[in-house]
């Protein structure tokens, strides 16, 4: 830039000839350059002026965006957590096969506090502590003086409690409004239900979530707002589930039984009537998980699913059931149980000598393990395997609660020779009772195989053929047999034709081998046995009965006499008439020939 | 102008001052600011009785005061809008001085009135925050300085101007009062970005900003408290911001109604730093909006009658004085809507507070007695086009 110098020295010496001041001459040239610099500087202001306007009709426009934005969301109450989805706290109610209530909400309140709001914290805290005597009041005073501004007193609140609070008249003790999960029977059905919880808490409602059983298996079904609150329906039946834990405890107390378990279940839709686990609990009040001692000790462990136990000879209903259908016996096909039976090292015995050979049907009335053991080496290892994989005995079994993917069938780490002549008589693989329930549903109905469920269902698909339907009648027939002539004498119940089988399997000690005195005892009985319609497993732990000379704890003294008691009870309450067995027509057919 | 930068001697103005004034000011924004000084008295109408009921006096109690004030505040934006920008550059560089001395002696004498920061001298009747006088005084004597700087054998203005700001930014901290250090950083920083600042270093003044908040988060509870409140997805529901965003969602667009609304029995600030809540719950986002709107269209009138300035002083300080306003406006409502972390600033003209609307007074009569019509020169622009000196 080519700028003319403030004193030029021409003009200078011009002006000193012409006697001018030449200080004006620079003073004009310093106006000039001024001018010219304001110019540069304005106009490069102008260009910065602008963006600054600019920047600030975007700020503006940000702000009032903001604000607009704000002003149309939804208002709702200041949260503990962060704007996100609202809480729904409404859960659909749980009913029972004809529509009673097992589980429904209940509206409620929470007590909270805002001591900044307080009148008298001193006051408040004595008349609190009064009401409820949980609560400290020197922690409640140190509570309501802090600097906390928020917190929960009571998560539930009775209507008393809640007048008594209303009393005390402090502006800072404020009431929330909450839908509480009830369980109008109390105990009953408790392993099922499950029990709920709070999830996420505010002010004006809470997430009622399930914590186990149906509640926490059907959790999202429940809580969908979509289904229209349309109640859950389970197959139980309030009435019979009544009558069974009645029946089921009076038998624990009297067999001396430190727990017990019952299933029902209707043998051709696999629906659940009744399940109980003993001891129980009051999903109300849902107790704390046990942190120390055996998990099965706790109340909450639902033994009808969770507990895995070799259920002895309970099973041998099964290898006879298909060593029939393979067409390797008839019933009437003569065993060799002469015993004890060598394998290797090992030996099978009988309970008691009962001759060197009997009839198939007689091996499963006097429960001979060496003559089922016979038929399952006939049968051999893959088959027997495939047989019990079709059954559903080796995977959990799909039950809809949750605790039911935990009670995992266990089986021999090797499958051998001796295991399945050992699984042949119901030890060596540990399953849940209601596997042994589908199994025994599958035996009674004609052969298909049954998906136990907890839910009303009205025309299931058949499941999977497991053997024939000659199979299933000669095996309920043998059935029927074992209560009428065998170990199971104590199960019949006039007009309900009983027919089961009994299964008294030593309890494993803690450190590898077998109690001597401690037993799970089994009786898994179908009725009627003519036109089976449900199946009821009853097993009792550790029971004893005491009314002998010597104290007695297998099966037939124990468990089938509770299993009797409770198919008298419910059999009517089931809607089935008692009704004369007709004569077996086979059996007449084989005098005749 | 040209005569006063000399110092040749000043030619008297022949007419009157009155007309001239009507002929030259900016109606428009003094419309504006009008307008927003009515909606505080109606705001403060929603907003002080709980603040009065809780000090014992009767419900409109702080109204009348805040209606005192505000016409002392008119008077004075309109007698400093009839002065010269020379008046005015003196006047304000004396009341820079004063408003410095002050806030240099606020740790002595001063009171925190239970908030936590010295801020404030009691006077008995009022009281009075210096860094709100002091605030226009310096963007006055900051625009001298630089506007000097940029003469032929002009003093370092730019550099004076830096240090006094750093000085005043530090004692501010040190109250602490951040929004207002802010302000007067930012004041600074848009009369030196007008002013020809280069931009490499606006992009480092920019990081060294961004330094001193992580450093002042780091050293000050009071900060970390409030930036923490801010970052944190979740909303307190008993603190200032939850309540404030409750408010806001309960007016909706026409508001919950006058005296209907609840936010100002909650909030302490209420009247002062929150007072826009208080405005969005009871007259809907209609009237927040117009609010907005006011204070935009003040800042960018002004902004844009200060693209024609000839004169580098008038245009600095000009500028300086609009955009002190708008931000102070937008830092207040940003943190409302939760766009900023939550500071004590006050929403000039609107909230309550005696001191605050008089200096807002003083500063809108600055800015309107700076961006008056004056002659800026277009004919000798238009005879000089193609003249080549």
């Amino acid at each position: 830039m080519i700028r003319t110098p403030l004193r030029p020295l021409a003009r200078i010496l011009d002006a000193r000839d012409k006697g001018e001041n030449p200080d004006a001459i620079e003073r004009e040239n310093i106006r000039i350059r001024h001018e010219q610099m304001r110019d540069q500087a304005r106009q490069r202001a102008e260009g910065r002026l602008l963006v600054l306007g600019m920047f600030f009709v975007v700020a503006f426009s940000v702000v009032g965006l903001r604000m607009g934005l704000l002003a149309t969301s939804e208002p709702q109450e200041p949260r503990v957590d962060g704007p996100g989805a609202q809480i729904h706290a409404a859960r659909a109610d749980i009913v029972d096969r004809h529509g009673s209530l097992l589980a429904t909400n209940f509206d409620t309140h929470a007590l909270y506090a805002q001591p900044p709001q307080m009148i008298d914290p001193v006051h408040a805290a004595q008349e609190l502590a009064k009401i409820f005597p949980d609560l400290d009041a020197a922690e409640l005073l140190e509570d309501f003086t802090g600097t906390r501004k928020f917190l929960w007193i009571k998560r539930k609140l009775s209507p008393e409690q809640m007048q008594a609070v209303h009393e005390i008249g402090d502006p800072g003790l404020l009431f929330a409004t909450r839908d509480m999960r009830l369980y109008p029977n109390g105990q009953l059905a408790a392993h099922v239900l499950g029990g709920a919880s709070f999830g996420k808490e505010g002010v004006t409602a809470a997430e009622v979530i399930g914590v186990a059983g149906v509640e926490k298996y059907f959790d999202d079904y429940l809580r969908d707002p979509a289904n229209g609150s349309k109640p859950l329906q389970l197959s139980l039946d309030l009435t019979v589930q009544a009558a069974a834990e009645q029946v089921l405890y009076g038998g624990m107390k009297l067999m001396n039984a430190k727990g017990a378990t019952s299933i029902l279940m209707d043998v051709h839709t696999g629906e659940v009537v009744s399940v109980v686990s003993l001891p129980t609990f009051d999903p109300n009040k849902r107790p704390q998980p046990a942190v120390s001692g055996a998990a099965s000790d706790s109340p909450l462990f639902n033994r009808s699913v969770q507990g895995v136990y070799e259920l002895g000879s309970t099973f041998k209903i099964f290898t006879v059931a298909q060593a029939m259908d393979l067409g390797l016996v008839t019933p009437e096909t003569i065993i060799d149980t002469k015993g004890p039976l060598r394998w290797g090292r090992h030996r099978i015995r009988d309970f008691r000598h009962y001759g060197n050979e009997m009839s198939v049907t007689k091996v499963i009335v006097k429960s001979s393990n060496i003559g089922t053991a016979r038929l399952a080496q006939e049968i051999g290892v893959e088959r027997q395997r495939a047989f019990l994989g079709k059954l559903g005995m080796l995977e959990t079994t799909g039950f809809e609660i949750v605790e039911a993917a935990t009670g995992r069938p266990l089986l021999p780490p090797n499958w051998s020779e001796l295991s399945t002549m050992t699984i042949s008589y119901g030890h060596g693989l540990s399953t849940s009772p209601m596997h042994l329930a589908a199994g025994y549903a599958a035996i009674a109905n004609g052969g298909y195989k049954v998906q136990p469920t907890i839910l009303k269902t009205e025309n299931p698909p058949k499941g999977e053929r497991v053997f024939s339907e000659a199979s299933s009648k000669a095996s309920m027939r043998m059935l029927r047999q074992v209560v009428t002539e065998g170990t199971a004498s104590f199960g019949e119940v006039a007009g309900y034709a009983v027919a089961g089988k009994t299964g008294t399997a030593d309890k494993p000690g803690s450190r590898g081998g077998y109690y001597e005195d401690k037993v799970i005892a089994t009786f898994a009985s179908v009725f009627p046995a003519h036109d089976p319609k449900y199946v009821l497993i009853v097993t009792l732990d550790e029971p004893v009965e005491t009314t002998g000379d010597e104290p007695r704890r297998t099966a037939g003294w124990t468990a089938v006499p509770v299993a009797a008691e409770m198919i008298r009870r419910v059999a009517p309450l089931l809607g089935l008439r008692p009704t004369v067995e007709p004569l077996a027509v086979s059996d007449i057919k084989l005098t005749s020939n | 102008m040209t005569e006063m930068v000399y110092g040749a001697v000043p030619v008297r103005d022949g007419e009157p001052i009155l007309p001239k004034w009507w002929r030259t000011i900016d109606k428009w924004s003094m419309s504006c600011v009008l307008i927003l000084f009515c909606v505080g008295l109606l705001l403060g109408l929603a907003a002080s009785p709980p603040l009065a009921a809780k000090n014992g006096f009767e419900a409109f109690h702080y109204v009348q005061r805040q209606a005192l004030f505000g016409t002392f505040a008119l008077i004075a934006m309109l007698i400093t809008s009839m002065m010269s920008p020379t008046l005015v550059r003196r006047l304000a560089v004396l009341g820079f001085v004063a408003a410095f001395v002050a806030l240099a002696l606020l740790p002595f004498f001063g009171t925190d009135f239970g908030k936590g920061a010295v801020r404030w001298y009691g006077l008995g009747f009022a009281s009075v925050q210096p860094s709100e006088f002091l605030k226009p005084g310096f963007v006055v004597v900051a625009a001298w300085m630089m506007a000097a700087s940029a003469d032929l054998n002009g003093p370092p203005g730019k550099t004076w101007s830096f240090v006094l700001c750093i000085s005043i930014v530090l004692m501010l901290a040190l109250q602490p009062d951040f929004g207002q250090a802010c302000l007067v950083l930012f004041g600074w920083g848009v009369m030196y970005f007008i002013a020809g600042a280069p931009m490499v270093l606006l992009v480092g003044m920019a990081a060294l900003a961004v330094l001193g908040g992580t450093i002042a988060y780091a050293n000050s509870e009071h900060f970390a408290r409030r930036i923490d409140g801010f970052l944190s997805a979740d909303v307190d529901p008993t603190t200032q911001l939850g309540y404030a965003t409750n408010a806001i969602q309960e007016g909706g667009f026409f508001g919950v109604g006058v005296g209907e609304g609840q936010v100002k029995w909650s909030l302490p600030d209420a009247h002062t730093d929150f007072i826009i809540a208080v405005a969005a719950e009871e007259y809907g986002l209609i009237l927040v909006l117009v609010i907005i709107a006011l204070y935009a269209s003040v800042v960018v009138r002004s902004l844009m009658r200060l693209v024609r300035e000839r004169d580098p002083f008038i245009r600095l300080a000009g500028t300086g004085l609009a955009c002190m306003l708008g931000v102070q406006a937008m830092i207040n409502m940003g943190v409302a809507v939760r766009l900023l972390p939550a500071k004590g600033m006050t929403l000039p003209f609107v909230s309550y507070g005696g001191s605050s609307v008089i200096a807002s007074g003083i500063a809108v009569g600055m800015l309107l007695a700076f961006t008056r019509t004056r002659p800026q020169g277009e004919i000798s622009d238009l005879l000089s086009r193609g003249r080549s000196r």
